[in-house]
């Protein structure tokens, strides 16, 4: 069990919310929430459909261990067709707000249709209705925050909500949920816009429970717990540093994209960096860092709460940003800064700031500054076009105005919504922009770690960390060490990140666990709680399913294997300095490898005996 | 030492207990007019919803509880007292003396001067006695007619309506519990209850009652089997007449709980003491002073004079399953200022009362949890600092302002 | 020596972990309306704080109480809601000034932390250690008694 066994049927073309039950066959073969989701999705919708008509539909979903004890069981997903891809995209997020829908009764949500006027879900337990949200349209995510909790007077009342930024179309808006936490990638708060919802509010006083095997489960749980505390990453590193852990790692390595994925080492990394953090700033002589914070359940407690000089110019005479937030997360830090050559740390985190206040995905989003700056250098674009900003690499107070024309899509901020690929085909250099399918980078350079280029290449929702996190084994040496540099092999590892992360998206848990868990010790907490054995094999199984199913609504939806690629930059300049220096990366070494393994075609299809060994047949 | 306490209510049992925790070698009586061991009036309605039995509303769980204690319990009344002879003269003729008297007599619910309020089909609800005729006669599917929807109305209200009666509810103000709550906060229980099947006039006057039900002001007619009044209360201080003790609303007591003769004290419903709120002096018929009272009296009867702070008035509802609480000066005073949330949608009211920056009053609707830090930001007189502005924005930061000013955070 | 729960803001990260292990403990199921010690965020300061009933000597809940529903365990020192005798009232609900009686609709009764018998629940799922069980002298929580301790009387 575990699951709650009923899902939100949310019609916002006619105004309804209808409970069903869990498809518990589907629930078997697809776990939960990203697995889960995804099969409903590609079940109910045309691949083929316009993300961001009402023939779309969006799922909210939870997975069985959300909501229970074991650590970091607080995750959920947002799932639907990207808007920024056309693919599938599943974003996930953490915070408190999965919980709050398990704790109401749901396993899922699942919106669909547009609703005529701008409308909000409130959710009480099993109460669930749509109300105007006429007076939240317009407002950002933190304007709409108070407001819905003054309304509903109920300061435990969780909240999903999208910013001005998908009001404006930006198409990598992001779902933001407990005011800094963020469904981020692929445009998932750009399709909760197109579908006139501004908001979830979810309060459950229910519980979880339908434990299978209590003890077991919790025996799990503790286990899992203490493995968690007493390694090094998850027990030391990520609660200290979260994951800025990695700025200086990563920089050293010579693995670092920088101004637009020119270079691989930012000179500046040092200043932006979790250690940085940490430091006495000369103004105020506070760090950055106020303490570090968890998501529901979390005993690893990754999270950032910063604040940003109040003498520093981003914020003077702006007091409503004096107080903490969500601060930077790695992957935030060098978007915003190594790839925009932007090393200034209080700009980055007040920029992280406007980013979680109107739902902006800062990957995509200072990927896409960094784009907009290249094509500025090359003359492609100009301060006509900017309105009067010199977007030159490394100007912070650029980097401010563009995050706030962004968040409202004002002015140049409308072209920046466009995300990095349809900017630079705009501007007629689309060879600039640093995107696999259309998605921007994270912020791994694939030249020094080889393996993340096939993992980019081949990631379901465009380039992405999350999908084949290889860094764990090129760069930490988990669950063993390889060599960043060299291709053999890769395609192996890569194909067992894949899966291992699909089952562990699907299960509730953060993939941060696995810097420590191995699915050794994620099965028995998922077999401990759900009804049926659900050992590392099943679970492996599980997630090459979902794996081969978002596939083949890729495929579906017209994707071809011809975009299994990189950018050209990364196959043919070679990195300029670093360990790395000289190397391109080989992903023609790896795919073919990799299509194998995955018993797929020299083509990249899906072989039939694939699908039928799968149940996808 | 004698100590004499003259009603079994919940101030003269816990006076009772404290006194003998002060005192081991004292002589304790409880006198009380009733005939069941000491209970609360408080849990009555929970015996109209048959959700205990009567022994749950004893004071005491254990039934050798009082002479385990050495406390003595004698059933009686009190008719008089002499306080020049230190002796109290009861209704069955015996006279008690003592060295120490407190007075804890409680109050009796007040019948409105209306033509038929002493037929056989008005009851009040204030004893087990009265509990156990409306037991009997408010069967599910009956009309029942509750006239008064103050607070104690309101209490029964809800024991009425889970027995499945016929509820029609008159209440004379314009609004449900005027003294408690506001009018957003009275119109969201009247609608309330009114969802949930009960007829309610408010603004109604009643011109007289006979067998069939309740004959309006406006000429209306309610039919009833069962008329209940609950339509005040009033402390019982008649027999106090010629003791030399000084009544207004009721026994006035200085902040060392005693009178205006010696050695006699007074505590719970029947005592007129400080208001913590005002500064002035006021009957606060409730359970949490009639507790506190009954301990601080003990303390300053045996010799160890306790300044009393004052009491506050306070009251939780739960009407059909809307919460209502309100505390000490909700009305606000001059040149305070206020915060306030009304969301009618979802049976939500929350209205603070500010003097400077110190939390002097509060309403609230559909707060279920931490209500008490209410009470606690109230009495301790808390500075509120930055956070009363916090508060004005935004109410609902309430645990968040207790927190901060008053936790080690 | 009675012991109690000693509480380090600074060391929480507002995980829930206690508050789950709470109601777990006390209701059989992962529950954080449920719980009896509750974690509040303060989110423009940042900072997380645990926050539950101290036992504290005055005990209002308890002499609130009309009908003996909230007695003392003599091992712990904890007032302890008898479920059986409690009838819902809520008296002590607003008689507490720290706001840690709690009503619960599900059952019609009062919950308030009891230290679980002596092995509190939180304590151990607390993963920074910002919530101990330590000896009651050590808990360092003057500042709350010595609110607790102000009773409704100053001394003459």
């Amino acid at each position: 069990m575990a699951w709650t066994r009923k899902i939100l049927r949310v019609d916002l073309s006619a105004g309804t919310c209808i409970p069903e039950a869990l498809n518990m066959a589907w629930a078997n073969e697809y776990l939960g929430q990203r697995g889960l989701a995804t099969k409903y999705l590609a079940e109910e919708i045309d691949p083929t459909c316009d993300p961001l008509g009402p023939e779309n539909k969006m799922i909210m979903a939870t997975g069985p261990l959300t909501g229970t004890m074991a650590s970091t069981g607080g995750r959920y997903s947002v799932i639907t067709k990207s808007p920024l891809t056309g693919l599938v995209a599943c974003s996930n997020s953490g915070g408190f707000i999965g919980a709050e829908m398990k704790n109401a009764g749901w396993d899922m949500i699942i919106f669909e249709g547009k609703a005529p006027e701008p409308v909000y879900l409130y959710v009480e337990n099993d109460k669930a209705e749509l109300r105007s949200a006429a007076d939240l349209w317009g407002k950002s995510v933190w304007e709409a925050d108070e407001l819905l909790h003054k309304k509903h007077q109920d300061a435990q009342l969780r909240i999903a909500c999208i910013g001005r930024s998908a009001e404006a179309g930006c198409l990598y808006a992001a779902v933001i949920n407990d005011l800094h936490r963020a469904a981020g990638r692929s445009g998932v708060g750009t399709v909760m816009a197109s579908k006139n919802l501004k908001a979830v509010a979810v309060r459950g006083t229910l519980g979880v429970g339908n434990i299978d095997d209590p003890k077991a489960f919790m025996d799990a749980v503790n286990a899992g717990k203490q493995v968690l505390a007493e390694n090094a990453v998850t027990g030391q590193g990520l609660p200290t540093y979260g994951t800025q852990v990695l700025m200086n790692v990563i920089n050293g390595m010579g693995a670092m994209p920088t101004r637009n994925m020119r270079e691989v080492q930012f000179e500046g990394a040092e200043n932006i960096s979790g250690e940085a953090m940490h430091e006495p700033r000369a103004s105020d002589g506070k760090p950055n860092l106020t303490t570090n914070a968890g998501c529901f359940g979390c005993t690893i407690a990754c999270g950032r709460i910063s604040t940003v000089d109040k003498g520093h110019f981003s914020v003077k005479n702006k007091p409503e940003y004096w107080g903490n937030s969500g601060g930077l997360e790695y992957e935030a830090a060098w978007a915003l800064g190594s790839d925009t050559g932007v090393d200034d740390l209080d700009a980055l985190t007040y920029v992280n700031f406007l980013c979680n206040e109107d739902g902006i995905d800062p990957i995509s989003f200072g990927a896409t500054v960094a784009a907009a700056m290249e094509l500025y250098q090359a003359g492609a674009i100009t301060r006509e076009t900017t309105g009067g900003i010199d977007l030159s690499f490394g100007g912070a107070d650029a980097l401010v105005k563009m995050a706030e024309l962004t968040a409202t899509g004002e002015g140049f901020g409308k072209d920046l919504g466009l995300g990095s690929k349809r900017l630079c085909e705009k501007y007629g250099m689309p060879e600039l922009s640093m995107t696999v399918k259309n998605q921007e980078f994270p912020a791994y350079d694939p030249r020094g770690i080889q393996g993340m280029g096939l993992a980019y290449a081949t990631s379901n929702r465009g380039a992405c960390h999350l999908r084949g996190y290889t860094v764990a084994s090129e760069v930490l040496g988990i669950p063993f060490k390889t060599d960043p540099l060299v291709t053999d092999g890769k395609a192996e590892l890569v194909k067992a990140f894949q899966d291992a992360t699909a089952a562990v998206d699907s299960s509730g848990l953060c993939v941060f666990t696995t810097f420590a868990w191995s699915m050794e010790n994620i099965a028995p907490q998922v077999d401990g709680a759900c009804e049926g054995d659900w050992n590392v094999d099943r679970m492996l199984e599980v997630g090459e399913r979902i794996w081969n199913l978002e596939r083949d609504f890729n495929m579906r939806a017209g994707m071809t294997a011809d975009q299994d690629t990189l950018p050209k930059r990364l196959l043919k300049e070679a990195a300029n300095v670093g360990p790395a220096q000289g190397r391109v990366n080989d992903l023609d070494k790896m795919l073919p490898e990799y299509y194998e393994l995955r018993g797929w075609t020299p083509e990249g299809q899906i072989k039939p005996e694939t699908l039928n060994r799968l149940g996808l047949g | 030492m004698q100590y004499l306490i003259l009603g079994a209510g919940p101030a003269g049992v816990n006076a009772a207990e404290s006194l003998r925790r002060l005192d081991r070698g004292a002589t304790i009586r409880i006198v009380g007019d009733e005939p069941e061991p000491p209970y609360s009036r408080m849990a009555i309605p929970y015996l109209l919803m048959d959700r205990i039995e009567e022994r749950g509303t004893h004071l005491r769980e254990r039934g050798d509880h009082f002479d385990a204690m050495g406390i003595d319990i004698v059933r009686a009344r009190a008719e008089r007292i002499d306080s020049a002879a230190h002796r109290v003269v009861l209704d069955n003729g015996e006279a008690l003396r003592y060295d120490k008297l407190l007075i804890a007599t409680g109050s009796s619910p007040v019948l409105p001067p209306i033509p038929g309020i002493d037929g056989p089909n008005v009851a009040t609800c204030w004893t087990l006695a009265d509990a156990r005729v409306i037991h009997d006669r408010a069967q599910p599917g009956s009309h029942v007619a509750l006239i008064g929807a103050g607070f104690i109305g309101s209490i029964i209200l809800e024991a009425l309506g889970m027995r499945g009666v016929k509820l029609s509810v008159i209440e004379q103000s314009e609004r449900m519990v005027p003294r408690m709550m506001g009018p957003h906060a009275g119109g969201l229980l009247q609608r309330w209850c009114e969802s949930k099947g009960v007829d309610v006039h408010t603004g109604a006057g009643v011109d007289g009652i006979d067998a069939g039900g309740v004959h309006l002001t406006d000429g209306s007619h309610i039919d009833a089997d069962l008329v209940i009044s609950a339509t005040g209360v009033r402390s019982n201080i008649g027999f106090l007449d010629g003791s030399g003790v000084t009544v207004e609303q009721g026994v006035l007591i200085d902040r060392y709980f005693q009178t205006s003769a010696t050695d006699i004290y007074a505590a719970g419903d029947v005592a007129q003491g400080l208001d913590f709120c005002t500064g002035e002096y006021a009957v606060h018929a409730i359970q949490p002073t009639a507790a506190d009272h009954g301990h601080l009296a003990a303390q300053n009867m045996s010799g160890s004079p306790a300044l009393y702070e004052g009491s506050m008035n306070m009251n939780v509802l739960d009407t059909l399953g809307l919460l209502s609480c309100s505390f000490g000066s909700w009305r606000g005073v001059e040149g305070g200022e206020h915060a306030e949330l009304y969301s009618p949608d979802d049976y939500r009211y929350l209205l603070l009362q500010f003097d400077d920056d110190r939390l002097i009053g509060a309403n609230a609707v559909g707060l279920s949890q931490h209500v008490g830090i209410l009470r606690g930001l109230i009495q301790r007189r808390t500075s509120l600092g930055e956070w009363k502005g916090r508060l004005q924005r935004d109410p609902t930061r309430l645990m968040e302002a207790y927190m901060a000013t008053t936790q080690v955070i | 020596m009675h012991r109690a729960l000693h509480i380090d803001p600074g060391k929480c990260t507002g995980c829930l972990q206690c508050e789950m292990a709470c109601s777990y403990e006390n209701e059989g199921i992962f529950n954080p309306s449920k719980s009896r010690i509750k974690v509040f965020t303060f989110h423009e300061e940042g900072q997380f704080a645990p926050y539950t009933c101290t036992q504290c000597a005055e005990a209002w809940c308890q002499k609130a109480c009309p009908v003996d529903a909230i007695q003392i365990d003599a091992n712990t020192g904890a007032k302890v809601v008898v479920e059986a005798r409690c009838v819902g009232c809520k008296v002590c609900t607003i008689a507490c000034p720290f706001g840690t009686v709690n009503y619960s609709s599900a059952t019609g009764k009062v919950i308030k932390c009891d230290l679980c018998g002596g092995d509190p629940a939180c304590a151990k799922a607390c993963p920074t250690a910002a919530i101990t069980y330590i000896d009651a002298d050590w808990t360092g929580l003057d500042k709350m008694r010595a609110y607790a301790g102000q009773s409704l009387a100053g001394t003459a």
